[in-house]
């Protein structure tokens, strides 16, 4: 038996483990200090319960704790690198290479710094999402400073082949940032083997609160220096002033050291939970296709569109299962999702997608539930879908003159 | 998204589903919308000719909820309606008896169109010679 609503949006967030808040709880209450006090116990108490956390999120991606930035998210730690960078090294250039479907944190801060006059090169994926390291090399211009390529994507779930984008910046004497939100905690990710400069991360997605983000900035080799967004008491370094939230670190800290320690397990078990939804849907039902990467992808995303049946249409038949669409019938655009978009998936089968996001929390019985619920109301929609009916006469969509509206 | 009962009880149980033959000279097949908007909605009627009263009414929706349920009211409203008292459906009609929220306004904007490409097609139909009112059967306006 499963309990219904189900979640199965963890690539939007992830519901805080218990032992995160067990952890935090007492720095609301008796440890309360603020970690900037240096004269009290109060302060001390805090200071040190940050520094511990600030080693637990360095540890998880190879880093130092003092190569931690605390910032509110990984919004404000995307604006940080990209922007701090680019007005720390003006005199060298003002060249930014990123790519399509990365995160609207990244895009629109790009769009900004262009408006200001910044030259920023916007490289397109493959069909399977991915941007290679010999795009990015005919991209670099003697005026490029910085590469911003994520991690894993937050829709399709792909993984970027970020060690081969680190060499080459390594070697081109470019920085690296990396938007690794979706990926760290899900798979293996190391600032050192993987040559990254800087990197953005949020505690709630990986079981960790939200409100509470941070960037790694890198300190030796090179050390990657930042023109704060941010100005005050000249918290973290200088990089980000004010006062730090004691109880959302010491959750974050904790949320990372448990993802250390569980994440072979974790991502096994997320990555089964995940073949068995996928297989059972796609076997099940003709006309699916997996976005995305086959095999470069997070161990717990499935982005799945199914063929004449619109993906919010389809949301409806499963409310009792919480997921997102890349359709955009919510919004007032009528624009399908940009990232599938970009990968060359048609506008119609991007309206008929459906996200699947796996997590710590899910069951197999959930997985087993959610199968079968959008397998009959896929069935259900394509009896009522007027394209359907059209394609099992034989009818070519492609040639029917539809009028856009 | 707070969807009404209305919109919820027609995506759940919706009315008169299915297709005529399209070639039918007393049918009126209407198909709007587009695949890559996300809403393709085919409304057809069954008119009789003596009375010019639609006698009944199906459809096939590709779309949200809000659409699959705006084209399941549209249908209801039709049977035993005239083509003159059908032609006087308004999409606001059907916003307020769903109580679509403002972004699936156009859902039954596009219902309208399909009710007057349908009544449209049925006209051009009895506008030529039966025989070949049946070799340019198949579909259809679309419009939308």
């Amino acid at each position: 038996m499963v309990t219904t609503p189900i979640y199965l949006d963890n690539n939007a967030t992830t519901r805080t483990d218990p032992r995160v808040v067990e952890a935090m709880l007492p720095y609301f209450t008796e440890k309360f200090g603020n970690a900037a006090s240096r004269n009290h116990p109060f302060g001390w108490e805090a200071e040190a319960a940050v520094e511990e956390a600030r080693d637990q999120i360095a540890d998880l991606i190879g880093a130092s704790g003092k190569e931690i930035i605390f910032t509110s998210g990984a919004t404000e730690s995307n604006n940080l690198a990209i922007k701090g960078v680019m007005a720390m090294y003006k005199k060298k250039g003002n060249h930014i290479v990123t790519q399509a479907t990365e995160h609207k944190a990244v895009l629109d801060t790009c769009k900004r710094l262009e408006r200001d006059g910044a030259q920023v090169t916007y490289l397109p994926v493959d069909k399977y999402g991915q941007v290679h390291a010999e795009q990015i090399r005919e991209a670099l211009t003697d005026k490029t400073v910085l590469v911003s390529i994520m991690a894993a994507n937050n829709e399709i779930g792909t993984i970027q082949p970020i060690k081969a984008i680190g060499k080459l910046c390594k070697e081109k004497g470019v920085l690296f940032h990396t938007d690794a939100v979706q990926a760290v905690g899900k798979v293996p990710v190391d600032v050192a083997d993987m040559g990254i400069d800087l990197l953005s991360l949020t505690a709630h997605k990986l079981y960790g609160p939200k409100g509470i983000g941070a960037l790694y900035v890198r300190k030796k080799d090179p050390r990657v220096r930042l023109e704060p967004q941010i100005d005050g008491g000249g918290h973290e370094r200088g990089m980000r002033s004010g006062t730090l939230p004691v109880p959302l670190i010491v959750g974050f800290g904790t949320a990372c050291e448990i993802a250390r320690r569980e994440m072979p397990a974790e991502s096994e078990r997320t990555f089964r939970l995940r073949e068995r939804l996928r297989k059972g849907i796609m076997e099940k039902l003709p006309e699916t296709y997996l976005n995305g990467h086959p095999t470069e992808r997070l161990p717990g995303n499935a982005n799945v569109s199914f063929a004449y049946v619109e993906g919010e249409g389809l949301m409806m038949g499963i409310k009792d299962v919480a997921v997102s669409s890349g359709s955009a019938c919510t919004s007032a655009s009528l624009e399908p999702s940009y990232v599938l978009r970009a990968l060359g998936v048609g506008d119609e089968l991007a309206h008929s997608s459906i996200r699947f996001g796996i997590g710590r929390f899910t069951t197999e019985a959930e997985v087993d539930f959610v199968t079968d619920l959008v397998t009959r109301e896929v069935d259900r929609l394509r009896a009522m879908s007027p394209l359907y009916e059209m394609v099992q006469q034989g009818i070519d969509l492609k040639k029917i003159e539809w009028a856009a509206h | 998204m707070p969807y009404s009962d209305k919109i919820l009880d027609h995506y759940n149980n919706p009315r008169n589903v299915g297709s005529f033959d399209a070639k039918d000279a007393t049918v009126g097949t209407g198909l709007v919308g587009a695949p890559e908007c996300g809403d393709v909605m085919k409304l057809q009627i069954k008119v009789n000719p003596d009375t010019g009263v639609i006698e009944d009414a199906k459809f096939k929706t590709f779309g949200c909820g809000s659409a699959i349920a705006s084209s399941s009211l549209a249908t209801e409203w039709l049977k035993g309606k005239t083509i003159d008292e059908a032609k006087g459906i308004k999409n606001t009609q059907i916003v307020e008896e769903l109580a679509l929220p403002p972004v699936k306004v156009h859902c039954s904007v596009l219902a309208e169109d399909a009710i007057k490409a349908a009544i449209k097609n049925f006209q051009d139909k009895q506008d030529v010679e039966p025989t070949e009112s049946a070799a340019r059967a198949q579909p259809v306006g679309v419009g939308g």
